[in-house]
């Protein structure tokens, strides 16, 4: 079969509106961005040129490490965590009929919520006083104050990730399942194969391609997080659940220091870029 | 229509490699080869889905190799039965001609009269979903008849169905094309399909053309031994001259006899000997029975020959067996493919 | 290896309280034989796959191997193979592992494994791409690792195919074809094939099982089904073309058509009032110049050169008939030709049935 895409010279005329809107919403900033971090801003007018000045500061700035060391920290665990997830609550939903409707309507949810309204449905639920999980823990003995304790905080906020986002993984793994004609279970089941084998040998490698996906969308998602751990902890207690993004609003937003924060931003896309990149290459169909 | 020097080159494969083809209007056109031979590729160039890395398409005086497909006066039908699936089969038949704006009563008319013809009458108000395999074919084939499209490309379209429909659907094809209105291009990987839809057959293997022609012409007098291999099921049975050196003589050429290689059709054999006709004698491998003829298969030191006699035959594993062939029905090629001789037809 | 029997096996599938997808049937399937079932879509023979291979519980009667009942037992207690339409591999591990997998899921040891996979490989002449990497594969070899999977295990007592050539090119259909019945002389399996391709079913099996919506119409030799078909249906379902049948009248004890009488295998009377036909297949209508017995003058109404044989159409009292000639076929190109019906090749049909 030809894989080539057929030659259609009209289809750029109907890309063309989004192409100028994304040019103005991306490009531009982003060639200002490359601007920024390239010069001392002290006021309106008087901007000096300091080349690379800005990007060495920042790549020794210990708070940056800090920052960066975190968000790793917390990207792997809420990998770790919600990949086998949803792909596990995708092997246990129902095939068909209304169940199944039904089960993808539950899943959904979470997704559907503003994100600033997942942090503060958390900030609340967590609490010790008022919030169902918090007193319960709290009943049960246990001495849990997310707001105070590092551990507890960053519990808390892994939490809340996997409770929003594992439906996202697993809806997308449901719909691979469903791909796999009947007949390789048929064979696996004649040839004696365990449920173990059956999902070693023909569901994960036909979910390949849809794993890549929910793989690269939640690391680049988790990377750049920063509404729900913002409106959950602050970032606190101290700097405990303090990401890279929100470290960077602080320093642009709040110090004002566009040019250091502009080269951060520039180091943060770039670092994002590298991860994808090489998970990609790894998790690619060697075909 | 006339294509000169296609080729066709996806990524780092060269799917199509300096094709030329010459397009019999109004007639019947084969695209005859196996999977992967280029055939879908070369349909798809044909109706302008994809660009030629190289070479033109022309018609008559105009080039039509870098039009778009919306520009073209083409119609396509494929091998998974495709139609608009929340369209009923009238809507999907009459879909063409609403987009060419015909008045209504026209609509209503054409759509009657190819629903007949293709036996789909009872079926108008349903969905394709509600269809068998066979039905819905013949939905997707009214549809693009109703295009009345100048070209009519067929990939491969009677695969998906069973054996006895393919064998019906085959011959009211053969019908629906009689008319010489429209140039029908129909790909196939299957030798017999060709012989019975007649017309014109293109022999293409691996993005090469083989060979180019009138059907029989090119099953009769194939130019080389490739060519000769690809029109052939079952299988053609090649030996070197020298097994039947001494029991026939073989038409003289520039060739010396020991660079002759024999190209003898499977049903050309027969079991019963008689004077003048050369025999070949191997050990029985296998014995097909097929209703009222039986496939022989014969090894004989390292060559497999297949041999298609008439009559039920239930020949042992393991025993000897005779098979006879006139001489005037051998093929000769020499040692680079080329053909020698052919049997006068 | 093993006996099967079904005793008044029937299907319903969940929902359809009304209409069979297999009615009930009682029949024997012989150790060691090789079947074919045969028949368009929807006929039914993929359930009856499916059941005797225990994917799919029958809603009635009782399937059992050797004697035993099986009915209720799963596919992979139950000592068969299945090979389906499409190449069914496991693409992450190599052919040798695939051949493998079953035994391996049974506990067998290295070296008894090794030897074994290898045997079969040897068989199916896959022995110099054990090390590759399954999805590598072309779609024939693919099929045959699909069903070396299945020959592997020692206890295997039938092999099961659903329509497996599907997706096979013409030229490597031959290979494979012959693959099987090899196979099947050298190592005495019950192979039972599913097909809607009448060829496949008449050169693979000893016995053919002719089905049409849900019920087995004919059972018989490949010859058996070809000369004498019980019903309309077989005959115009095997061979390509399939049967002509002729509309024919009988009066003063025989058939005739336009007047002619004819002469056919059938030696007793057809029932008072059924539609009658004369069934004769393309390949014994043969074409004269001059009228004789069996004999009726016709109409030539198309004659196709198809290579290897020609078609003649021919116009016979009211119905259109094919003669299959030898290419090439001179006697078809006068004008007024006769058509002649060897009577041993003719029957006459009642209604759908055959008059003995």
């Amino acid at each position: 079969m030809s894989p080539a895409k057929p030659v259609n010279q009209r289809a750029w005329w109907f890309v063309l509106p989004v192409l100028i809107s994304v040019a103005f919403s991306a490009l531009v900033p982003l060639m200002t961005i490359v601007n920024y971090s390239v010069q001392d801003i002290l006021g309106p007018d008087q901007a000096v040129f300091v080349g690379m000045e800005w990007y060495k500061e920042i790549l020794r700035d210990p708070e940056l490490h800090g920052a960066l060391y975190r968000q790793l920290l917390f990207t792997a665990a809420v990998l770790a965590i919600e990949i086998p997830l949803g792909v596990a609550l995708a092997l246990a939903m129902p095939e068909r009929g209304w169940r199944a409707s039904l089960t993808l309507v539950l899943l959904a949810m979470p997704l559907l919520i503003p994100w600033n309204v997942v942090g503060t449905i958390w900030q609340i639920f967590a609490r010790g006083d008022i919030g169902l999980a918090g007193y319960v823990l709290t009943q049960l003995g246990i001495d849990y104050n997310y707001s105070q304790h590092p551990t507890d905080a960053w519990l808390t906020v892994l939490v809340m990730d996997v409770w929003h986002w594992t439906p996202l993984v697993a809806l997308l793994s449901y719909a691979a399942l469903r791909a796999i004609p009947e007949p390789f279970y048929q064979a696996a089941r004649i040839d004696g194969a365990s449920r173990w084998a059956v999902f070693r040998y023909i569901e994960l490698p036909k979910m390949r391609g849809v794993l890549t996906i929910a793989l690269l969308l939640r690391l680049m998602d988790s990377f750049m997080i920063y509404t729900e751990p913002f409106v959950l902890t602050g970032g606190g207690p101290g700097t405990a659940t303090t990401f890279l993004s929100q470290y960077l609003t602080q320093k642009a937003v709040g110090q004002f220091d566009l040019g250091p924060a502009a080269a951060f931003s520039l180091v943060y896309f770039l670092i994002i870029l590298l991860l994808c990149f090489v998970l990609y290459t790894f998790m690619k169909d060697p075909q | 229509m006339r294509l000169s020097g296609i080729s066709y080159r996806a990524g780092s494969e060269l799917w199509l490699r300096d094709v030329d083809l010459s397009l019999a209007e109004g007639g019947i056109n084969v695209l005859l080869g196996a999977t992967l031979a280029g055939k879908t590729t070369l349909l798809r160039i044909l109706a302008g889905l994809d660009r030629p890395s190289t070479g033109s398409i022309r018609k008559g005086e105009s080039d039509l190799t870098g039009i778009a497909v919306r520009q073209r006066n083409v119609a396509m039908v494929y091998q998974q039965f495709i139609n608009y699936p929340s369209l009923t089969v009238y809507e999907n038949i009459a879909s063409p001609l609403r987009v060419a704006r015909k008045p209504a009563a026209h609509i209503e008319a054409r759509v009657a009269q190819l629903a007949a013809t293709l036996r789909l009458t009872p079926f108008l108000a349903r969905y394709p979903a509600e269809l068998s395999g066979g039905q819905q074919q013949r939905t997707a084939l009214a549809r693009a008849l109703a295009k009345d499209a100048e070209l009519l490309l067929l990939d491969e379209p009677l695969i998906n169905l069973d054996y006895k429909l393919r064998e019906e659907l085959r011959a009211e094809l053969k019908q629906l094309f009689a008319d010489g209105h429209t140039t029908v291009v129909y790909a196939t990987t299957e030798p017999l399909e060709a012989l019975q839809l007649g017309g014109h057959t293109t022999l293409l293997a691996e993005g090469r053309v083989l060979q180019s022609g009138p059907t029989l012409e090119v099953f009769r007098r194939p130019a080389t031994l490739e060519a000769a291999r690809a029109f052939s099921d079952p299988p053609l049975n090649v030996i070197p001259a020298g097994m039947l050196a001494d029991s026939v003589r073989i038409p003289a050429t520039r060739t010396p006899a020991s660079e002759i290689v024999l190209g003898i059709r499977a049903h050309e054999f027969s079991l019963a000997g008689a004077p003048g006709r050369a025999a070949l004698s191997g050990k029985v491998e296998l014995a097909e029975i097929s209703g009222s003829e039986t496939f022989i298969h014969l090894a004989r030191d390292d060559v497999r020959l297949v041999a298609q006699v008439p009559g039920v035959h239930d020949l042992a594993l393991n025993q000897l067996c005779t098979l006879y062939v006139r001489p005037a029905s051998l093929y000769g090629f020499d040692r680079d493919g080329r053909l020698l001789f052919a049997p006068e037809s | 290896m093993a006996r099967i029997d079904l005793e008044d096996v029937g299907h319903r599938y969940a929902g359809a309280t009304d209409s069979w997808a297999l009615r009930p049937l009682t029949m024997t399937w012989n150790d060691g034989g090789a079947y074919a079932l045969l028949g368009p879509s929807g006929c039914g023979k993929t359930t009856l796959l499916n059941i005797i291979s225990g994917l799919i519980t029958p809603t009635r009667g009782k399937v059992s191997f050797d004697g035993r009942d099986v009915t209720a037992l799963a596919p992979e207690a139950r000592n068969i193979a299945q090979v389906f339409q499409f190449p069914v591999v496991y693409d992450t591990m190599t052919v040798f592992d695939n051949l493998a997998f079953p035994l391996r899921n049974r506990g067998w040891d290295a070296t008894r494994l090794r030897r074994r996979v290898e045997e079969v490989a040897d068989i199916l002449e896959l022995r110099a791409d054990l090390a590759r990497r399954a999805r590598a594969l072309s779609a024939d070899q693919k099929q045959k690792i699909s069903l070396g999977r299945g020959l592997v295990r020692p206890d295997v007592a039938a092999v099961l195919f659903d329509e497996p050539l599907t997706v096979i090119d013409p030229h490597l259909k031959w290979l494979l074809r012959r693959k099987l019945k090899q196979i099947h002389q050298q190592l005495q399996l019950s192979l039972l094939y599913v097909t809607h391709d009448q060829t496949e079913a008449l050169t693979f099996a000893d016995q053919v099982v002719v089905m049409s919506e849900g019920e087995i119409v004919q059972v018989g030799t490949p010859q058996q089904l070809f000369e004498t078909p019980a019903h309309r249906f077989v005959g115009h379902f095997i061979g390509s073309p399939g049967m002509n049948f002729l509309a024919c009248e009988w009066s003063a004890g025989a058939a005739t058509i336009g007047g002619v009488r004819l002469q056919t295998s059938s030696a007793r009377e057809p029932p008072s009032g059924a539609a009658l036909s004369i069934g004769v297949r393309p390949e014994y209508l043969e074409l004269a110049p001059a009228p004789g017995p069996n004999r009726v003058p016709v109409r030539v109404a198309a004659i196709q050169d198809q290579g290897i044989h020609t078609m003649v159409q021919v116009e016979i009292g009211a119905s259109l008939a094919w003669a299959k000639l030898r290419s090439p076929a001179s006697a078809a190109r006068s004008a007024t030709t006769f058509a002649h019906l060897p009577p041993q090749r003719c029957a006459l049909y009642a209604d759908e049935r055959r008059v003995p």
